[in-house]
């Protein structure tokens, strides 16, 4: 009884919460290989949500086709209520803004400094922050979320592997994003840095009050980090709670994943 | 069977490369502009060449006299000297050389540059935050190769004259003065136009293959490493059917 009442405050907190993103019945195929086969997702407003799933199980693709960098064959995408397969390259870009993106391998640009890798996305943006001319105080303030601002003039050659992913995501931050996707945030890094990577997210998200999409196989990652989780597997959404509800299931794929 | 295969790739390739060239004419034209990065470009393109350019132009120079020499000598035309090796150099071997010299540093540079940007997601980073890839990198650098090649390769010529007029002084006690008087008396507009338009055909070719070859560049090290080598041979290749073309043009409108 008591657990029904609990599971139906959620979904009314839930329902109650604005959609920030929401996938509907989502199809990739590349030649014979069906990646996505209907994908569902709503990801709420402040929400942290953890899809994870095997290689090669189609989560890149999956956030790939939400910033438009690849088109799925079929589906809905929509971003804060406007459908992001029916925009033109100036509207796609402009919704860029409110999305930050943090890439597996970080991809900073290595022929510019840490302070040019920030500048960068502000180039054709600056309008979101009144037409500045002077962006120091905004790269500063970006340093500053990620406890790098010593980091500022050298180049991402001379940086770690975890202070890489560390500026990559004051390079998202800095156009002060609404939505923060996260692929393979932990991938490649010792445990160590990896939990100051998820500390970090954790305290980004209560600072800058952003909704975040989170792609991992990284079982401490989505312990630490999720609200709630997908599983995704052959390219549907196979399961979906909190991480203590998946980590009690019974059904032999889902426990493969907390083994 | 492999053959045919080997043929439909490289139709497809051309294919490509057509589409490739035609969003570049497209994108060119449209706003925004990235004249910040095309100056940026621009000086390291033409900047950094400038001392490969200015070496094998000197030794194009050398070489050309001192080979030739011995051959007019026993026909007593030494004093064709200066015409011959200048309509030699600007007409062919000047634009030809530097501007296959420029395709094996340019072209390769800049088909790692973005073979390496597209495998470690650069790329998608830069589309992601709003700022076209295509325009920044791909407009900016085949606007800037062919800009600079038409440059560099006058500086060659200029520079390969100079060498060949230090050989000339040196075996033939031949004046500055006298060599390059020669060498204006026997050139035309006939020769230096169409050589010059030519180089900017050479270098829109280089920064365009190098460009194709980066931007889809197959993933992993091992695809820079071919993305780098294919760029070099395709436009090396390119180079010498844009001649044969540039050529035949030149023989129809400025008869020779």
């Amino acid at each position: 009884m008591h657990e029904a009442k609990h599971i139906q405050n959620t979904l009314e907190t839930l329902i109650s919460k604005k959609r920030m993103l929401e996938i509907k019945d989502l199809k990739k195929a590349f030649g014979d290989n069906h990646v996505l086969n209907g994908f569902n997702l709503i990801l709420y407003e402040g929400e942290n949500l953890v899809i994870m799933g095997k290689s090669g199980s189609g989560k890149s693709v999956m956030i790939k086709c939400l910033v438009g960098l690849m088109e799925p064959d079929s589906g809905s995408i929509k971003i804060m209520d406007r459908n992001l397969l029916a925009l033109n390259q100036v509207e796609l870009d402009e919704l860029r803004t409110e999305i930050g993106f943090l890439f597996q391998g970080s991809a900073l640009y290595d022929s510019m400094t840490v302070r040019e890798n920030l500048e960068f996305p502000l180039r054709r943006h600056t309008h979101k922050f009144g037409n500045i001319t002077d962006t120091t105080q905004l790269v500063e303030e970006a340093l500053e979320s990620v406890g790098l601002v010593h980091a500022i003039d050298l180049m991402p050659a001379e940086l770690s592997g975890g202070m890489k992913r560390r500026i990559a995501l004051a390079r998202t931050l800095i156009l002060k994003p609404k939505i923060i996707l996260y692929d393979e945030p932990t991938s490649g890094l010792d445990p160590i840095t990896s939990k100051e990577i998820i500390e970090l997210m954790r305290n980004i998200q209560k600072q800058y009050k952003t909704s975040s999409l989170i792609i991992t196989h990284d079982v401490d990652c989505a312990r630490v980090v999720s609200e709630r989780m997908i599983l995704l597997v052959d390219g549907i959404n196979y399961a979906e709670g909190t991480f203590e509800e998946l980590k009690a299931s019974k059904d032999e794929k889902v426990k493969a994943f907390f083994k | 069977m492999i053959r045919l295969i080997k043929i439909r790739a490289f139709f497809i390739e051309i294919g490509e490369l057509t589409y490739f060239t035609r969003r570049f004419l497209k994108e060119l034209f449209s706003k925004p502009f990235e004249f910040k990065e095309l100056l940026r470009q621009c000086y390291y393109i033409g900047n950094k060449s400038l001392l490969l350019v200015g070496v094998t132009g000197f030794i194009i120079g050398l070489v050309i006299t001192l080979q030739t020499r011995p051959t007019l000598e026993e026909f007593g035309a030494e004093s064709w000297m200066p015409s011959m090796v200048s309509i030699s150099i600007i007409r062919e071997i000047g634009p030809v050389i530097i501007a296959l010299t420029f395709a094996g540093r340019i072209a390769s540079g800049i088909g790692a540059e973005l073979g390496s940007m597209r495998v470690t997601e650069q790329i998608d980073a830069m589309e992601v935050s709003g700022t076209n890839p295509f325009k920044y990198l791909v407009v900016t650098r085949v606007l800037a190769a062919t800009l600079m090649l038409p440059i560099l390769v006058i500086l060659g010529d200029t520079i390969a004259l100079y060498g060949s007029y230090l050989i000339e002084n040196s075996k033939g006690d031949v004046s500055f003065l006298l060599y390059f008087n020669k060498v204006f008396n026997s050139l035309t507009f006939g020769d230096i136009i169409p050589a010059t338009i030519k180089t900017y055909f050479f270098g829109f070719a280089i920064g365009l293959v190098g460009c194709f070859k980066g931007y889809y560049c197959k993933k992993g090290t091992v695809g820079v490493g071919l993305a780098a080598n294919s760029a070099v041979v395709f436009s090396s290749m390119l180079l010498f059917v844009i001649d044969f073309i540039a050529v035949f043009v030149t023989d129809i409108f400025f008869e020779t």
